[in-house]
């Protein structure tokens, strides 16, 4: 197990985490932990876990075996929607999009609460993706593929989140879009703390301060992304990064 | 963008086809029993809208297959009739308001007493087997045959005949065109009902929850909506619909029976799949077309007119096999 650190000053502690999908066991004592001042990427090749971790912690997969403390508070056996109204958004792979809604449906039905602070989170949300403010009464299925990713992020952070989880957000984008998003995720940093799983490499070194490898379903390394960027010969043998292919970015 | 403007297209098509196609029987039918005809069928179709909504939103929402639908249809034909025999003064006076609050207390009496019984049959039976549909059918079938005896236990295992309140009885015969009283009514019943669904699916907060959770019931979850409390609210609707439902077409037919869901359910499986399984649109749009097929074909080939509405539930599967419309609208 991969010793968890800065317990102090944590916000999400994931402990020795199983989580089964079907007859699959996927998540094999997952453990990491979350800073508060800082964005924590997973990181690792496809089918390594790291999807299945962010929604083990936000409820839709029940953890078999483990310990999940957000804010000092077990949260493993809480239900979904519970683990949302203790301030923690999701934005999944695909992005969960309800794309027969307009972009204004899709915000209200983030939206927990319809108050003057919520009012002001909207217009930072809208004020970051002008897209959204342009396509406010649009059907969301009409978007764009980085409009789409705009509407995930934007409804995850309208309510008073103090932790966001995003599931590879760069996933099919153009370069420039994926530019766009590390902007975003880079102002959203300065209110709520992140966790990015990403495949993206350079995405994940241009916003990420530490990191957790996960390979069949455990970590098996950890420490400051800067040092990763540095170490040519862990990310060819877990994340699969040659220098070509880094460059190429 | 081109995909979305071609699925319009071939939807308003589609549409147009039908249309002409209920023009047709023109060509054989004498224009006044044309609109007679059209009249019985619009009202057998919104009768049909107000039990097959329910089925539709349970099933697009909660992706649940209730076969207990049809039981609670026959409750609240029963508990409709109970109002009426206990309000018999009101439901036999020559008095229009009267015999308006009657039929509004037995609407009322009928949708709470069953939205009660659904909320129950979620609880206990159907959220158990969430997920499993083999499982939703034989636990809502064995929930049938329960409901079913029970109305054996409290009113009896006999049919019994309805008393229509006086204002809902007789015909207006406008310009040699015989328009029975209670049709009129049941259209316009049905067209409220539907007004009344799309305001709340298109213009509240929970309407627009209940949208997005037939699209992606785990992402309303993550954004803090207790999806169950929502299954649960969506059931006992479904259940108030079939209800009024069932009291609408006691009042149609004149009688109650024990076992009279089941007739209508079939009816309403048929109007769902053709209108698509989750679309509230398309379950008025289903039950007008099996309503409308059903009277014309019954008067010029009365042995053909149950299997029409199999043969177009078949056409349709051929062509949009998911149904004229999509689910959430």
């Amino acid at each position: 197990m991969v010793e968890v650190q800065g317990v102090n000053e944590t916000i999400l502690k994931v402990e020795g985490v199983h989580t089964h999908i079907g007859q699959h066991h996927i998540l094999q004592g997952v453990s990491f932990a979350a800073k508060a001042d800082a964005v924590t990427v997973l990181l690792g090749r496809n089918g390594a876990g790291k999807s299945t971790t962010l929604k083990t912690v936000m409820g839709l997969l029940p953890a078999s075996k483990g310990k999940i403390t957000y804010m000092g508070k077990e949260i493993q056996k809480n239900k979904p929607f519970q683990i949302a109204r203790m301030g923690i958004g999701f934005v999944p792979e695909h992005m969960g999009i309800f794309s027969e809604l307009t972009v204004e449906e899709n915000m209200r039905v983030a939206m927990l609460v319809e108050d003057d602070a919520t009012a002001r989170r909207l217009e930072r949300v809208l004020d970051m993706f002008e897209a959204l403010r342009k396509f406010w009464k649009s059907k969301a299925g009409n978007l764009s593929g980085g409009q789409k990713q705009m509407l995930a992020i934007g409804r995850a952070i309208v309510n008073d989140t103090s932790l966001l989880l995003i599931d590879e957000p760069s996933k099919g984008l153009a370069p420039i879009i994926v530019d766009a998003v590390i902007e975003a995720i880079n102002q959203i940093k300065e209110h709520s703390v992140v966790v990015l799983v990403e495949q993206n490499f350079y995405m994940a070194s241009s916003v990420g301060d530490d990191f957790f490898i996960l390979d069949d379903g455990k970590v098996v390394q950890s420490g400051q992304v800067e040092e990763l960027v540095r170490n040519e010969e862990l990310q060819s043998r877990y994340l699969g990064i040659s220098k070509v292919e880094e460059s190429n970015g | 963008m081109a995909e979305s403007i071609f699925r319009r297209w071939n939807q308003e098509l589609t549409m147009a086809g039908a249309g002409v196609l209920f023009l047709l029987p023109l060509l054989a039918i004498q224009p006044k029993t044309y609109l007679t005809l059209t009249i019985a069928g619009l009202a057998m179709g919104m009768l049909l809208f107000l039990v097959a909504s329910g089925v539709s939103i349970i099933f697009g929402l909660m992706d649940v297959l209730n076969f207990a639908h049809g039981a609670l249809f026959a409750w609240g034909a029963y508990v409709g009739f109970s109002v009426f025999q206990l309000l018999m003064k009101w439901v036999e006076a020559d008095s229009v308001l009267q015999n308006l609050a009657v039929f509004c207390i037995a609407m009322v009496a009928a949708m709470v007493a069953v939205g009660l019984l659904g909320i129950i049959l979620e609880r206990v039976v159907v959220r158990r087997v969430y997920g499993n549909h083999l499982f939703q059918i034989l636990i809502t079938f064995g929930a049938t045959i329960v409901l079913v005896e029970l109305i054996r236990v409290f009113w009896g295992p006999n049919d019994e005949v309805t008393t229509v309140p006086l204002t809902f009885s007789g015909n207006w015969d406008i310009m040699d065109v015989v328009i029975s009283r209670y049709r009129v009514i049941c259209i316009l019943l049905g067209a409220i009902v539907y007004a009344v669904i799309q305001l709340i699916l298109k213009k509240t907060k929970i309407g627009t929850i209940v949208r997005a959770g037939v699209e992606d019931r785990d992402m309303v979850q993550a954004m803090g909506h207790n999806i169950y409390l929502l299954f649960t609210g969506v059931f006992a609707v479904g259940a108030g619909l079939a209800a009024l439902g069932g009291l609408a077409m006691s009042i149609f037919s004149l009688q109650v029976y024990p076992d009279m869901g089941g007739t209508y359910l079939l009816f309403a499986f048929i109007v769902v799949i053709i209108g698509g399984l989750g679309s509230v649109t398309g379950s008025l749009v289903g039950a007008l077309i099996v309503g409308l097929s059903y009277n014309y074909v019954a008067y010029l080939v009365p042995w053909a007119a149950a299997g029409v509405n199999v043969l177009i539930m078949i056409i349709i599967l051929l062509i949009r096999p998911t149904g004229l419309f999509q689910a959430g609208k």
